[in-house]
């Protein structure tokens, strides 16, 4: 039998990385930005928390602080993911260079980083460790709840997982609250689907961008943080973190720009991914075919919404252009 | 309203085209910047003095002969792909689906030189994996293109999944093929009859693809210049309201151009499998789809300016994959220091379109 309460919470922890970097992502596509550096943020992300969590236990004597083992690599993540946010809205909007090429290049940029310092952070801080194990740290991330054991499924499907998870569905709901329902919300989406009604009604439209590029930056650096740290048990090992940015990147598509839709998209395409280990199968090759259907589901979806062009459902009108208020 | 409006320190306008003496003197400014400041992140992480980071970086790309070759063939792969990918975008089609496509044209040729391997004459099994490589290449890309041309679907997001669905296509096959099994690798395909391997000149065939690519270079150099092809994309790029006046029909100069460009991925993953790897993994392509975008895209689809662009990043590669095998360090420290090239060169051509004034005290209009 299909064993369900096995299966969802696997689902949830493999959907949370992408859920964050879908978070962020719409958040920087409503305003207009199409950042394909997400996949490369999400590696800085995750491996600036590393390295603040490394240095950190390193040295440390004695036991971890909880207050300080969890604040350390969250704002180290902060802080990487911020940077990366910064270099993109600088090079975009300041600089006005093209949003695919930027985006590419920091992938690039994003992906060599967390690979290099993942590979050589022991040899440069001449640790005496063999490999990057942040166990103690990752203990605290993926800590849940007692309770959580003591009320069976409900307590496995609902309540077993560290502190990010629910943090990842409020930041997803709080973003389609304010998209959605304040002004602010309002005034970003003016800027994503046309910039320059939204320049002559007044709003800073380079302001907007910085914000939502360095947010949504900041948001999908935590994905990063919560596939070490939790999902991983704070072992890093290169190019684990393998394709989930870009699988973010197809959620987006996939949820419509909703980010409230994205915590039900990313938990299915999470289950996706996984699937393959519930579903009898004599033959291993199999799972490497679930393992596309995220995309395939995405590109339907691309199409679907483009053949019937249902104005809600579009992506936001100037997504990818840059603006020059002087350039009509 | 009470609020005053503050006139803005900077003031940011278009420049007239500027002569191509200044741009080249911007654009190797921004090189020259770019490199001081990786070789500072190299001093910093190794202790390294700037001249013996270069002397170590020059070393690594050119010191033999045998690396002088390897850097002429990482040269023609990515010089092939950023061509391949040049008359996308030079009709504004973000083709970023290179990768898929370069996939699926070494997915066909290890298909063919598997199951034909001991069927087929040497000369004839070569023909058919290439013209295999070149079809799925071409109808890879051509997907996304129909439903950009028919239904004006998003091709960049399209063609960003495409790539994965050719990769894990790739690695279902892999696991299929693998020898022994359970390895994960498909291994040399007909290491011993090597059946649909490219002719070796000297002890490899990689001259042979170096001359392929120095080919499709001549060739799309024309293509773009002096064709009736080339002019059409170029005049879709610039406005496909102009083109459809004109009588250009776009959908189907979208889907053509896209099938080319296609075609010479397919033919990039054929040259990979069959002239240099003679295997398949699920990262053959190497980031070079995205990376050909890059260099397509700093040359602004010139292709002589091409040819150096590519120079540039494959000498860097080499230069710091020597840097970190030196020292012990990861390899990824190549793709940070492509990073930072690409975004300084990035930078640079706002200089280059744009002009900044500073507005004078007095707050009068200047320039």
């Amino acid at each position: 039998m299909f064993d369900l309460v096995a299966f969802i919470p696997r689902a949830v922890m493999q959907g949370m990385p992408l859920l964050f970097g879908c978070t962020g992502e719409t958040i920087s596509e409503k305003a207009g930005s199409l950042n394909l550096g997400i996949p490369g943020v999400m590696y800085v992300g995750g491996i600036c928390g590393v390295i603040g969590s490394f240095l950190y236990e390193q040295a440390c004597e004695g036991p971890l602080n909880p207050f300080l083992a969890i604040f350390i690599p969250m704002a180290s993540c902060l802080m990487g993911s911020l940077l990366m946010g910064l270099l993109f809205s600088v090079l975009t909007v300041t600089l006005r260079a093209n949003q695919n090429v930027v985006g590419l290049a920091m992938t690039t940029f994003g992906v060599g980083f967390g690979n290099f310092f993942g590979g050589s952070l022991i040899k440069l801080t001449g640790g005496a460790v063999p490999s990057i194990a942040l166990s103690e740290t990752s203990r605290f991330f993926s800590k849940h709840l007692a309770i959580a054991d003591s009320l069976g499924w409900f307590g496995k499907i609902f309540l077993s997982y560290g502190f990010l998870t629910y943090l990842a569905i409020a930041i997803a709901i709080i973003t389609a609250y304010v998209l959605k329902k304040t002004r602010t919300g309002l005034q970003l989406r003016a800027v994503g689907e046309n910039p320059a009604t939204a320049d002559a009604a007044g709003i800073n439209v380079n302001k907007y961008k910085y914000c939502a590029i360095c947010i949504g930056c900041m948001i999908a650096g935590l994905g990063g943080l919560f596939y070490v740290m939790d999902y991983a048990s704070g072992v890093w090992s290169n190019d684990a973190f393998g394709d989930r940015g870009w699988l973010a990147i197809a959620l987006v598509i996939f949820t419509l720009w909703k980010p409230n839709f994205a915590i039900f998209g990313a938990i299915i395409f999470g289950g996706l991914y996984i699937l393959h280990l519930f579903l009898p199968s004599g033959n291993m090759a199999v799972k490497e075919l679930y393992k596309m259907l995220p995309y395939i589901v995405t590109i339907i979806v691309l199409i679907f919404t483009s053949v019937r062009k249902r104005r809600e459902d579009q992506p936001p009108e100037s997504l990818g252009l840059p603006y020059f208020r002087e350039d009509r | 309203m009470s609020k005053v409006n503050k006139e803005p320190l900077l003031h940011i306008t278009k420049r007239k085209e500027l002569p191509m003496k200044q741009t080249w003197m911007i654009r190797i400014g921004a090189i020259i910047a770019a490199l001081i400041v990786c070789a500072i992140v190299t001093m910093l992480l190794t202790g390294l003095d700037p001249f013996s980071v270069f002397g170590t970086m020059i070393y690594g790309a050119l010191g033999t002969e045998r690396k002088a070759i390897i850097l002429f063939k990482e040269l023609a792969m990515l010089l092939s792909v950023a061509l391949a990918l040049t008359p996308a975008f030079k009709m504004k089609f973000w083709n970023l689906g290179g990768e898929g496509q370069i996939l699926m044209g070494a997915w066909a040729t290890a298909l063919c030189m598997i199951y034909m391997g001991d069927k087929i004459p040497g000369f004839l099994l070569i023909i058919i994996c290439l013209v295999a490589a070149i079809i799925c290449g071409a109808i890879w890309a051509m997907i996304p293109a129909f439903f950009k041309a028919k239904w004006n679907t998003n091709e960049t997001l399209f063609t960003l999944m495409m790539n994965y669905v050719a990769i894990q296509l790739v690695a279902y096959f892999i696991i299929l093929w693998e020898v022994p099994k359970g390895s994960g690798k498909v291994g040399i395909i007909n290491q011993t009859t090597q059946a649909g391997w490219l002719p070796y000149i000297g002890t490899n065939s990689y001259i042979l693809v170096i001359i392929f690519v120095a080919i499709i270079t001549a060739g799309m150099y024309i293509y773009l210049k002096y064709s009736k092809h080339g002019y059409e994309i170029s005049v879709v790029g610039e406005s496909q309201r102009t083109a459809s006046y004109v009588g250009i029909k776009v959908d189907k100069v979208i889907i053509r151009t896209l099938l080319l460009s296609g075609a010479i991925c397919g033919f990039t993953g054929w040259m990979m499998v069959s002239g240099v790897d003679h295997t398949i993994t699920t990262t053959l392509a190497g980031g070079r789809g995205f990376l050909g975008i890059m260099v397509s895209w700093l040359a602004q689809f010139n292709v002589i300016a091409m040819v150096f662009a590519s120079l540039l990043i494959v000498f860097l590669g080499q230069g710091a994959g020597e840097i970190s095998t030196n020292f012990g360090l990861n390899e990824s420290f190549a793709d940070i220091i492509t990073g930072i090239i690409l975004f300084f060169i990035i930078g640079c051509e706002f200089f280059i379109n744009y002009k900044v004034h500073v507005r004078k005290k007095s707050g009068k209009e200047e320039a």
